[in-house]
């Protein structure tokens, strides 16, 4: 013990006299671990905002898109862009695959909104009553599409919270009528702010009936004149349905679009679950490689401190021999400037956690990114700065302890 | 207290061999006050390395209280001059950055535990009661030589080895720090072993050992 606390002393003696020095060692590994710790938490974060928006959509929902995934060989047709799923293709999966709750086709048309001198430019989406099921849309006032709105091609629009404060900044916007694109729509509703959405902020949305945005929109229709949508939500009345629910869908639609072989659907189906396992995979791969790129800056810091011991070994091979004189061994030289590297390295990695949690506090603040710092993150990121600290600590200290007392006495 | 038999150390210089000791026979009893002699290059101070286990022989037999040492691993010699053995420096050897008294501290990490009351006893046994807190560009030579006295002091070792502990003072400081080891062979019977230009020095110890490129020509008693 009473050695343990000479060793300590001597180690503190060596950091303290070289006040700049040390703090400059350190402060490579400051940079390294809070890098490590902001780029995780920004990776995590997102990670975990993403999951929670396709989560909100709850586990029982199934997409079809048009297009098709990858497939092996052949070109594959861009995500989504493809005219191939309709209005009619929804209505057969209504009428035909058991377990359904609702069906809830929609269309996309980017448009111009106009209230007076005001405008927003967001895209106006085609909807029909089911949408607010399938996607769980809540509305803060008024009322949302409903089945009359639909069949009569009725010129009304439900709007976002942000649409509705930029429009209508200080009025309320139910019975106020916009221009939208050539035509004049009233507003019915208003969405509740959410944020919570797979296809980005409600916030910003502007829902028309599915019919009325057909006629309105000039929308494609197919060469057997069914109408062309973007995306049909399906909700299955279970979750333990959604495998079967997507095997019917598909087999369905591969006999609508006669298409004999799977492999070459035009369309995809995708469930909640699904979408959420490979969003996953995708984030936590950039996740590890934010992690990578952090961890480098981490191995460049644990250089410097290799750099910084090599030089002060040379400089102090006069207090090497002289501890030795006295009766230093080897393993108590060894162990001193061991802990020395490991000292500096474990400081900057304590400084570097406080900074980058700081950091990553700060940037959630800022909306920029959702952050997320975990214990896991932290601690894995103190020890290795620890670790680097041994580690590139090791070859100078081996060195300082196999000097030859007689040789070090003498240098100058 | 030690004995060495037939002891040669030469060094490798370039394609040459450079003998500094050429088979020296030397013993020095327990209680001794040893005083050594010679030119500079006559091999003193690679005798004194040797005789403190801070190098080995090349050949020979050295025996530290009755057991053998030259073949000692390094750490079994490096707890030899931890617990047994006092060395005093021509160039006093204290870490410049810290005070007198973690200087004398410093000496006892190595041999069982610092303890700070004994330090303070030593550092007041050399004269430098009032000075501990200055580190040693603070204090003269004299003081920094004392200063490594009672860093060898608090260990308590059998053997005390001063390589030219006056040689870089002047002649006051010189006597001061002389008579310190003097006295602490007479009152507490160390065995003590000088090496010096000095013959003045010299001859208030027991015995003087003349050496001259390597070899002993001469020994007197005083």
């Amino acid at each position: 013990m009473k050695k343990l606390m000479g060793l300590l002393g001597s180690v503190w003696g060596g950091v303290i006299t070289h006040k700049l020095r040390s703090f400059l060692t350190m402060l490579g590994i400051v940079i390294g671990v809070a890098a490590v710790i902001i780029l995780m938490a920004v990776g995590k974060g997102t990670t975990q905002s993403v999951v929670s928006r396709i989560s909100s959509l709850g586990a029982n929902t199934i997409f079809v898109t048009p297009g098709a995934t990858q497939q092996s060989g052949g070109v594959r047709t861009a995500f989504g862009s493809a005219s191939t799923l309709t209005l009619e293709d929804g209505e057969a999966i209504a009428a035909n695959v058991d377990n359904v709750v609702a069906v809830a086709p929609s269309s996309n048309t980017s448009v111009q909104t106009v209230v007076g001198g005001k405008n927003v430019r967001t895209m106006v989406t085609g909807v029909t009553p089911e949408y607010q099921e399938v996607y769980g849309i809540t509305l803060a006032e008024g009322n949302f599409i409903s089945a009359d709105d639909n069949n009569s091609k009725a010129r009304v629009v439900v709007i976002g919270s942000n649409v509705a404060t930029t429009l209508f900044p200080d009025s309320d916007p139910l019975g106020q009528t916009v221009r939208s694109g050539n035509y004049i729509v009233t507003v019915i509703g208003v969405l509740e702010s959410s944020g919570q959405s797979i296809t980005g902020s409600t916030d910003n949305a502007i829902y028309m009936p599915l019919n009325t945005l057909q006629l309105l929109g000039g929308q494609l229709r197919t060469k057997n004149g069914d109408h062309v949508v973007s995306t049909i939500g399906i909700e299955a009345s279970d979750a333990k349905y959604v495998s079967t629910v997507t095997a019917d869908v598909t087999s369905l639609l591969l006999d609508r679009h006669q298409i004999l072989d799977s492999a070459n659907a035009d369309f995809t189906v995708t469930s909640v679950d699904a979408l959420l396992s490979s969003v996953k995979t995708i984030t936590d791969q950039l996740t590890l490689l934010l992690g990578a790129i952090a961890a480098i800056s981490l191995l460049v810091g644990g250089i410097g401190v290799m750099n910084i011991m090599l030089v002060s070994v040379l400089e102090r091979t006069r207090e090497i021999g002289i501890r030795k004189a006295l009766g230093a061994k080897e393993s108590d030289i060894w162990a001193q400037f061991l802990i020395e590297a490991a000292f500096l390295t474990f400081t900057g990695g304590v400084i570097g956690v406080i900074l980058g949690w700081g950091g990553a506090f700060i940037i959630n603040k800022t909306g920029l990114f959702t952050t997320v710092v975990t214990p896991d993150v932290i601690i894995l990121a103190v020890s290795v700065s620890v670790g680097i600290g041994l580690f590139f600590g090791f070859y100078p200290a081996w060195n300082a302890s196999r000097l030859e007392p007689i040789k070090a006495l003498r240098s100058e | 207290m030690i004995k060495l038999e037939g002891i040669t150390k030469s060094y490798k210089m370039g394609k040459r061999d450079l003998v500094v000791l050429k088979g020296i026979n030397l013993q020095v009893n327990k209680g001794e006050l040893v005083a050594i002699m010679g030119a500079s290059g006559s091999g003193k101070s690679t005798l004194l390395n040797i005789a403190g286990c801070l190098d080995r022989p090349t050949t020979g037999k050295y025996y530290f209280e009755d057991k053998e040492v030259s073949r000692l691993k390094s750490g079994e010699l490096a707890s030899i001059r931890g617990q047994r053995i006092g060395f005093i420096f021509q160039t006093f050897n204290l870490l410049s950055r810290i005070s007198a008294l973690s200087n004398v501290e410093l000496g006892m990490t190595y041999s069982g535990g610092v303890n700070r009351q004994r330090a303070k006893e030593a550092l007041v046994k050399v004269g430098l009661g009032e000075r501990m807190n200055h580190r040693p560009l603070e204090l003269s030579g004299g003081e920094q030589q004392r200063v490594a006295i009672a860093r060898a002091i608090v260990k308590n070792p059998s053997l005390f080895l001063a390589d030219e502990p006056t040689g870089q003072l002047d002649s006051r400081s010189g006597e001061e720090v002389i008579s310190i080891l003097l006295s602490l062979h007479a009152e507490q019977g160390t065995t003590l072993i000088i090496v010096t230009h000095d013959a003045s020095v010299a001859h208030r110890c027991q015995r003087i050992i003349h050496l001259k490129d390597g070899e002993v020509v001469a020994e007197e008693n005083v």
